[in-house]
């Protein structure tokens, strides 16, 4: 007998008589449903309240945002982080980002595609964000390279305020109607951080030692 | 790992003398309490979703065997695959013939409790293949070569001091001759080394907090990204996890991840959640080319439909470890085995057996806060009792432990005798007690009166009080 016919022979054994037509079909039921359980009212408010309650929470957990009127004003924010964290003005862009205009800066050396060790700094874009939580909901594609939210010290996420949803439920069914679940789904709530140490909290464990989020108001 | 749970009695005693273990755990218990308090005081609804947390898990063990077909039918159609695995050994082979599939030399593991269960690192190590612990605590205790002292601190019980002294030791070979003394260089410092491990690495392992049916998706929940660099760097993500990790749905799994961290670490959310389903996608640039999900029973499917069943509802938050008297003074170490703490008690009987861990199960005062505070609602002192039962049973206690049980039942089951005797052992002992209300020996009970005074009942009888009309 295999181990899986084992397995699953001692779960039905363990559980016992059961009707196992209405079984299948309460657990098709409850497959198909996606019916929510209790969500947390806080963050099914208006979409301003959700964009103030996105940024406060994420900006407590250690993550930076600045705001910027269009996306064309995207690059010359990513620049302004660089400056201000005295980093080289090299980024490694995502496709999904490659097109707002990084012509505009021409100190700023761009490259598109997957980062390698050396790399300083990857610009991103978010699938959405969580306000309930304060949470970037990033997902991998062929215009979104996974490693590019891990390997860099630095994580630059560009969103867009229209974004923005409550709660993961939200989230959820926005990911269902684009065709479902991708190979990765990362929510992402701060820089990489560690206690591992005496309970102390430090930044940068492993990914990202900042995060920093250009908002886009559109 | 070999379990020393036996031993229980003189591991306390060693843990109770070790003045770094307690600093430690002094630190436990001052920041989680509270950052857990404060994090389930914010959220009005806590309560509720608890309820939702306990309906979800109930329903999906009532239905464990359809709930894994269909995640395993949604792994295969992403690509993916599932392995079952019946025992510690099963899951150590399939993961060792995966390895070497992949051609692997070295892998990089993020935190897992079944990769620690089944004890994959030695049996790795053994058949030439090196595993790299990267969550920072798994990989101190790496080169320490300890157990896990708390299901999310793994090295908890380490101070400052003592992972400068095992990063001096162990990154010489690196070029590192400095000893840091500061945490943040510490940090920085493991950061540097493991960051070449994770590129090399063939094959990446994780754990996972919970299993999708629905999409075939496996999820884990880090704060320092290490599991997400494991998984998406080398060729092969294998995923290793127990049977009852599954739920239904991606809402249900959202349900149980707004506790979860709430519990652990008062944070609303991990700073990473992922969920991981199948190998990269067509046009995808980056990602892992195979993925595999190692199922391990271990002898869970036997607990359900039993006394234990509960414990399967169990989301390793640790709340249970950090609420505990006895945890708080022992700490991990002491248990013996793989997991510690309340669900520890309840957990390892099932694993390692009854005759081996009965002193578990008896370390505990019934105080009822694991309880109180599990985010699932597991009865854990219940089950406590239910082990304590079944070592009584075979005896598997002292023999004056049992005499003293019979004993005291003989009398239990006579009121009125119980009654009268116990109104003169309260004269008796009250008078044994003068003057100090206390006293520093006393027949059969030296266990207690060896590092303390006993204190001389004061008043009559809790029946005679009650009786009179008292209510303490």
């Amino acid at each position: 007998m295999s181990a899986r016919a084992a397995v699953l022979g001692r779960i039905r054994a363990s559980l016992g008589e059961r009707d196992e037509e209405a079984a299948r079909e309460a657990v098709a039921r409850r497959l198909a449903a996606h019916a929510r359980n209790v969500v947390p009212t806080r963050a099914q408010v208006d979409r301003d309240t959700q964009v103030g309650m996105f940024v406060d929470q994420i900006t407590a957990t250690h993550a930076t945002v600045a705001q910027v009127a269009e996306e064309n004003a995207v690059p010359a924010a990513v620049s302004a982080f660089l400056a201000q964290h005295n980093l080289p003005a090299e980024a490694v862009l995502a496709p999904d980002v490659a097109n707002l205009g990084w012509d505009s800066q021409p100190l700023l050396q761009t490259r598109t595609g997957v980062p390698v060790e050396a790399d300083q700094v990857g610009v991103t874009a978010a699938f959405a964000a969580i306000a309930e939580s304060g949470t970037l909901m990033l997902t991998s594609g062929a215009g979104s390279p996974i490693t590019l939210n891990l390997l860099p010290d630095n994580h630059v996420v560009v969103l867009r305020r229209s974004q923005i949803t409550g709660t993961l439920e939200d989230a959820w069914d926005a990911l269902r109607a684009e065709g479902g679940m991708p190979r990765t789904a990362m929510f992402v709530s701060g820089p990489s951080s560690t206690a591992d140490i005496e309970l102390t909290l430090y930044l940068g464990a492993h990914g990202p030692r900042r995060l920093h989020i250009v908002l886009i108001e559109d | 790992m070999r379990a020393t749970s036996h031993l229980f009695k003189d591991n306390v005693a060693k843990a109770l003398a070790d003045a770094d273990l307690q600093t430690a755990l002094y630190r436990v218990d001052k920041n989680f309490t509270a950052r857990r308090t404060a994090a389930v005081t914010a959220l009005p609804e806590f309560e509720a979703l608890r309820d939702d947390a306990v309906r979800i898990k109930d329903h999906t063990l009532a239905y464990l065997d359809l709930y894994l077909e269909t995640f395993e039918r949604n792994v295969t159609a992403q690509g993916g695959q599932v392995h079952w695995a019946e025992t510690p050994d099963d899951a150590r082979r399939i993961i060792l013939d995966l390895c070497q599939a992949a051609g692997a030399r070295t892998v990089t593991k993020g935190k897992s409790m079944i990769a620690e269960e089944v004890a994959l690192n030695p049996f790795l190590e053994a058949n030439g293949i090196t595993p790299v612990e990267t969550d920072l605590g798994e990989y101190i205790i790496q080169l320490a070569d300890e157990p896990p002292s708390h299901i999310i601190g793994p090295a908890i019980h380490k101070t400052k001091e003592q992972v400068s002294d095992l990063f001096h030791e162990h990154h010489r070979q690196f070029g590192k001759t400095q000893r840091l003394t500061e945490g943040g260089d510490l940090v920085a410092e493991a950061r540097e080394i493991l960051r070449p491990r994770y590129l090399a690495a063939d094959v990446g392992i994780t754990g996972a907090n919970f299993l999708i049916a629905e999409t075939g998706t496996s999820v884990i929940v880090t704060n320092e990204g290490n599991g997400d660099l494991t998984q998406q760097l080398p060729k092969t993500h294998i995923v290793v996890a127990s049977l009852e990790k599954v739920v239904p749905t991606l809402e249900d799994a959202s349900t149980i991840l707004r506790v979860l961290a709430r519990s652990a670490t008062g944070q609303q959310m991990s700073v990473y959640t992922t969920f991981s389903t199948g190998p990269r996608r067509p046009g995808d640039p980056d990602g892992p080319d195979a993925y595999h999900v190692v199922l391990l029973d271990n002898g869970r499917s036997k607990l359900l439909g039993s006394d234990f069943q509960d414990i399967l509802r169990c989301i390793r938050c640790g709340a249970c470890f950090n609420h505990c008297p006895v945890y708080a003074s022992i700490g991990g170490h002491a248990y013996g085995w793989v997991y510690s703490g309340p669900m520890g008690a309840v957990l390892t009987p099932a694993m390692i057996g009854i005759e081996a861990s009965h002193h578990l199960p008896s370390a505990t005062p019934f105080c009822g806060r694991c309880e109180a505070v599990c985010p699932m609602r597991i009865p854990l002192p219940k089950m406590m009792r239910h082990w304590r039962e079944q070592a009584f049973d075979k005896k598997l206690d002292t023999v004056r432990q049992r005499w003293a049980l019979k004993v005291w039942a003989w009398f239990a089951k006579r009121p009125r005798l119980y009654r009268r005797i116990t109104r003169l052992a309260v004269r008796y002992l009250a008078w044994r007690g003068r003057p100090r209300g206390r006293m520093s020996d006393l027949p059969l009970t030296d266990g207690w009166t060896a590092s303390r005074d006993m204190p001389a009942p004061q008043g009559s009888t809790f029946m005679d009080q009650w009786q009179t009309g008292r209510r303490p």
